[in-house]
């Protein structure tokens, strides 16, 4: 399976999640530009973490406008694989692949730390590889990723059983302690937390790989 | 052009002495645009001139060691990876010392980000940072309040900047002392990757080449900043506020990301940062190195503002910034790939084969000056030295504990030495997917993907050591460096230093000075640790209040892959090894500890004794055991002393101990003197810690065993201490959060 990695000016977790992908889970991946507007024909796309346009308005907002957004939606939309992480998520969110908002940490702060996450659901071809209610540790870094929507979305979110994980200790607010959720079809993972810095046990954890692994497998069984 | 009068040089902060060789290098007067450029050129931040003499002293070449100081970076080697590829790393430190307490966040920020632009203008990826930093004590009842906003600020520029940028700051150290009340430190050590063979210079060569200008536009901001980081501060500083700069992280990403891949093009002849003195100093250095001149004309430098003057545009501190030399023929190549990345590129002038620096504006010459003597031949001061000041006595004062475990408690609370979560969890620590060890280890230590080896990185200071004496101080701060490296298992290949200290026209400083450099000098020399740059800032002074004498160490070493076994005790059951043994002491060489400091109140006598032969042996076995799997976990002795230590050990994990010591010392030294040379090992093969530390002639004393809920420790059999680690624990993992919000108790 191939995977494609967004680079905005102010991507940097680009090469974390090309590094992951690659060198660890052993796929093929590709860097896509974000003037471009061709996939490569990559079967995932990662929005990575970083700074897309340098977010002084407001997390995303601006590469919402980017011309690979366009591919990336058009791509989502026909059943691609698309995976968010950090200012990923807040693009997806910015852009309607997502719904609700992510704003500032409850704390004010920038928050850099290893958390624990609950897998909420093994449904999806990104958590397929992982036990329902298995506890993972995963990294945050981020200034503004506390989740927020209306009481109806984050209903609907928990009904269609699309909250992909949640924090067992909330860091930074949001609600319902969501730190990941999955578009209706089921084919957009949004998550705050980097699986791609978690794919290492000399760095500290190799949890995040199952997100890899499920994405390969998932892939597997799709073209089989 | 206005008459330069005495007034005008002395508004510069140029000496009359100063003025005269300036008349004689250009062989007539300066116009204010020429004089303006001397000031910065020739202010102490930017030519050294009071530290150059003795800095020589220091030594800088070593086996691994490709670049030494001069130009924007040091640069030591690494290796090389499986296709031949010779692989190397690039730091220097840097401060940011003025800026940030008049403008904490925009100082501290901008302090990251002109340290960055020096690493990645070397051609080298920036992947990680560390800071030094010092406050006033943030529970002050006059500048707590003050102190406590300085810190925040500081730790919010150093976060914004180094998070959106995408460098980890992997590690660092925070002191409180009243004397940076007034001035606060802000030292920002930064490490980047480069090949070998991709290396670049801040060298105008090749006459004729075009002088490219990207980056952010010149603004007003931050002119004279160079000479204001070279004067006291006084009640008026507070006006200087618009002489800190602005930065934009997301300019300089975008720079860093743009100059990177036109580097790849071979393109590019050299290139320099704007750093302080702008392109006044970017300019007359490239020229200078390259033994050419620069012709640049005004008119085409990118300008945010209507209405600049020459004198403002040669000396704006405008951040974000670089100034590149391109092969002729092929500019178009450069500017096409700042175009891709949305950045402002000009072609502003070109290099010419005269040596002189010519500024134009619209055509007509503003300023003509030779490089080589601007940059390089700046006056050199011998200043005269007497003994390095010193209020604090020799002698001891009376003391005796009453209770030693809330004396451990007192620590674990302090300032000094309480956790710095709250600081560091504020910085994105692991960016890049490199960190092996982040903040709160004895060293940062960090994957490097391309060879396949790992680096340590190590950053010291101790102003209260220096203070009482430092040579020794000194000494004692490169050999905690190489000590926290021994204990990741690293051998040292480089180091850099930052010296920060008071106003160098008081003899009593400028010997502080002399004496720092000189004890650097001898133990860099002994430990093997050349120096290959740094940066010196004079002139820490409010009110005439000096700060204590700051040289700040950072030290680079390199070591295989291996899992590094950390500071913390990691089972029950494990033999415990204080390798160096329990070192000398006396009442005299406690003056500088963390326990004279938070628990007597006081300071006095002499910093502990250094025996650099002693240190050496134990750091060789250390790395020994280290490397061979011996030892589960290596945690060095350092500030608080072997209680102190004992109790970081049993943190990570909330495993205790119980450590039984023979010794003739009386309590309070035995637990609490910070006598170098001394690591707390545990391991599950005493035998083997034993014939290593035998075969290297570095003492291993057995002094107990992990395990259970508490930390006990004894001397001769009898208790001196016990605490519980969970308690303690707690109490140390929350205590800057009491400090930081000391002063809103009392309103609720």
């Amino acid at each position: 399976m191939k995977f494609g990695v967004v680079v905005f000016p102010g991507s940097n977790c680009d090469h974390d999640a090309w590094h992951a992908a690659s060198r660890v889970a052993g796929h093929e991946a590709e860097f896509l530009w974000h003037g471009d507007r061709d996939l490569k024909s990559a079967d995932c796309v990662i929005l990575p973490g970083g700074f897309s346009y340098g977010d002084y308005l407001r997390c995303g907002a601006i590469a919402k406008f980017s011309p690979i957004m366009d591919a990336v939606k058009r791509h989502a939309e026909a059943g691609g694989l698309v995976l968010g992480i950090c200012n990923g998520f807040q693009i997806l969110t910015e852009c309607g692949l997502l719904p609700g908002a992510l704003v500032r940490n409850r704390g004010l702060k920038f928050i850099c730390k290893p958390v624990r996450l609950r897998v909420e659901t093994a449904d999806s071809p990104f958590t397929c590889a992982y036990r329902r209610g298995q506890e993972v540790v995963i990294p945050i870094a981020h200034g503004e990723g506390c989740y927020v929507a209306d009481e109806r979305t984050l209903d609907e979110l928990e009904a269609e059983d699309r909250v992909a994980f949640r924090y067992v200790e909330n860091p930074n607010g949001s609600q319902r302690d969501i730190a990941g959720i999955l578009n209706r079809q089921r084919n957009v993972l949004g998550m705050m937390p980097h699986p791609e810095r978690a794919v290492e046990a000399l760095l500290g954890s190799s949890d995040g790989l199952g997100v890899f692994d499920s994405l390969a497998h998932c892939f597997a069984q799709r073209t089989r | 052009m206005s008459e330069i009068t005495p007034e005008i040089v002395a508004a510069h902060q140029l000496t009359p002495d100063e003025y005269q060789r300036i008349v004689s290098i250009l062989g007539r007067e300066p116009n204010l645009t020429e004089l303006g450029i001397f000031s910065v050129m020739w202010s102490e931040h930017c030519s050294y001139k009071s530290s150059r003499v003795h800095l020589k002293k220091l030594p800088t070449r070593g086996r691994y060691v490709v670049q030494g100081p001069g130009e924007n970076a040091g640069i030591v080697t690494l290796g090389h990876d499986a296709e031949g590829n010779e692989w190397c790393v690039a730091f220097k430190i840097e401060s940011h010392n003025h800026p940030s307490f008049i403008e904490p966040f925009q100082g501290a920020a901008t302090g990251v980000g002109g340290i960055l632009r020096d690493i990645f203008t070397m051609g080298a990826r920036p992947i990680a940072v560390m800071d030094a930093l010092r406050f006033g004590p943030l529970d002050d009842e006059k500048t707590g309040a003050r102190n406590r906003r300085i810190l925040d600020g500081v730790v919010h520029g150093i976060a914004h900047y180094g998070n959106c940028f995408g460098v980890p700051t992997v590690g660092g150290e925070t002191m409180f002392e009243p004397s940076y009340s007034g001035n606060p430190l802000v030292n920002v050590f930064a490490l980047g990757i480069a090949r070998r063979d991709r290396i670049f210079y801040g060298r105008a060569c090749g006459v004729g080449n075009p002088v490219i200008y990207v980056g952010a536009k010149t603004g007003r901001d931050g002119i004279h900043g160079a000479t204001m980081a070279s004067g006291e501060f006084t009640e008026e500083s507070r006006q200087k506020r618009p002489n800190v700069q602005v930065g934009d992280p997301f300019m300089e990403k975008l720079l860093l990301e743009a100059c990177l891949e036109a580097m790849q093009t071979g393109a590019v002849a050299g290139i320099q940062d704007m750093g302080a003195a702008g392109l006044t100093c970017s300019t007359c250095e490239m020229g200078s190195r390259a033994g050419t001149g620069i012709e640049i004309d005004l008119a085409f430098v990118p300008q945010r503002e209507e209405g600049m003057t020459p004198y403002e545009i040669m000396l704006s501190e405008s951040q974000e910034r670089m100034l590149l030399v391109a092969h002729q023929g092929r500019e178009q190549e450069v500017l096409g790939i700042f175009r891709k990345w949305g950045l402002d590129a000009r072609i502003i002038g070109h290099v010419t084969g005269d040596g002189m620096m010519r500024v134009k504006n619209h055509g007509q010459v503003v300023a003509e000056i030779p490089a080589r003597p601007l940059a390089d031949e700046a006056p050199v001061y011998r200043r005269p030295w007497t003994k390095p000041l010193r209020e604090a006595p020799l002698e001891a004062p009376p003391f005796a504990s009453a209770d030693l475990a809330a004396d451990l408690v007192t620590l674990a609370g302090s300032q000094d030495l309480c956790n710095k979560r709250w600081i560091w969890e504020q910085y994105d620590y692991m960016v890049r997917t490199n960190t092996v060890a982040g903040p709160g280890a004895d060293a940062a230590i960090l994957r490097i993907k391309e060879t396949g080896t790992m680096i340590a990185m190590a950053l010291d200071g101790n102003g209260r050591y220096c203070y009482l004496d430092p040579r020794e101080g000194a000494r004692l701060i490169v050999a905690e460096c190489a000590r926290n490296l021994a204990c990741a298992g690293a051998e040292p290949v480089g180091a850099t230093n930052n010296l920060n200290f008071g106003n160098p026209e008081r003899p009593e400083i400028m010997a502080q000075i002399v004496e720092a450099i000189e004890g650097m000098a001898e133990a860099c020399e002994f430990f093997e640790t050349p120096i290959t740059g740094g940066n010196v800032s004079l002139y820490n002074e409010t009110l005439g209040e000096a700060i204590f004498p700051t040289p700040v160490f950072g030290l680079v070493g390199v070591m295989p892959l291996l899992e590094p076994p950390g500071p913390g005790f990691r089972a029950a059951g494990r033999a415990i090894y204080l390798i160096g043994g329990i070192g000398e002491a006396d009442e005299t060489r406690m003056g500088g500890t963390q326990y004279a400091k938070w628990v007597l109140r006081q300071l006095w006598g002499l910093p502990p004794r250094l025996d650099m032969e002693l240190e050496k042996r134990v750091h060789s076995a250390v790395r020994e055991m280290v490397r061979a799997g011996a030892a589960e976990s290596a945690h060095d002795v350092s500030d608080g002393g072997l209680a102190w230590c004992l109790a970081e050990c049993s943190f990570p994990h909330g495993l205790g101990a119980q450590v039984e010591l023979e010794s003739d010392l009386r309590p309070e030294l035995l637990l609490f003197h910070e006598g170098p040379s001394r690591v707390v090992v545990s391991t599950a093969k005493p035998e083997q810690v034993e014939e290593i530390a035998a075969r290297h002639g570095a003492p291993a004393l057995r002094i107990g065993t992990t395990g259970g809920a508490e930390l006990a420790v004894a001397n001769r059999g009898r208790e001196l201490l016990r605490v519980r680690v969970e308690a303690l624990k707690r109490h140390w993992a929350e205590a800057l959060e009491r400090w930081l919000h000391a002063g809103e108790e009392i309103h609720v």
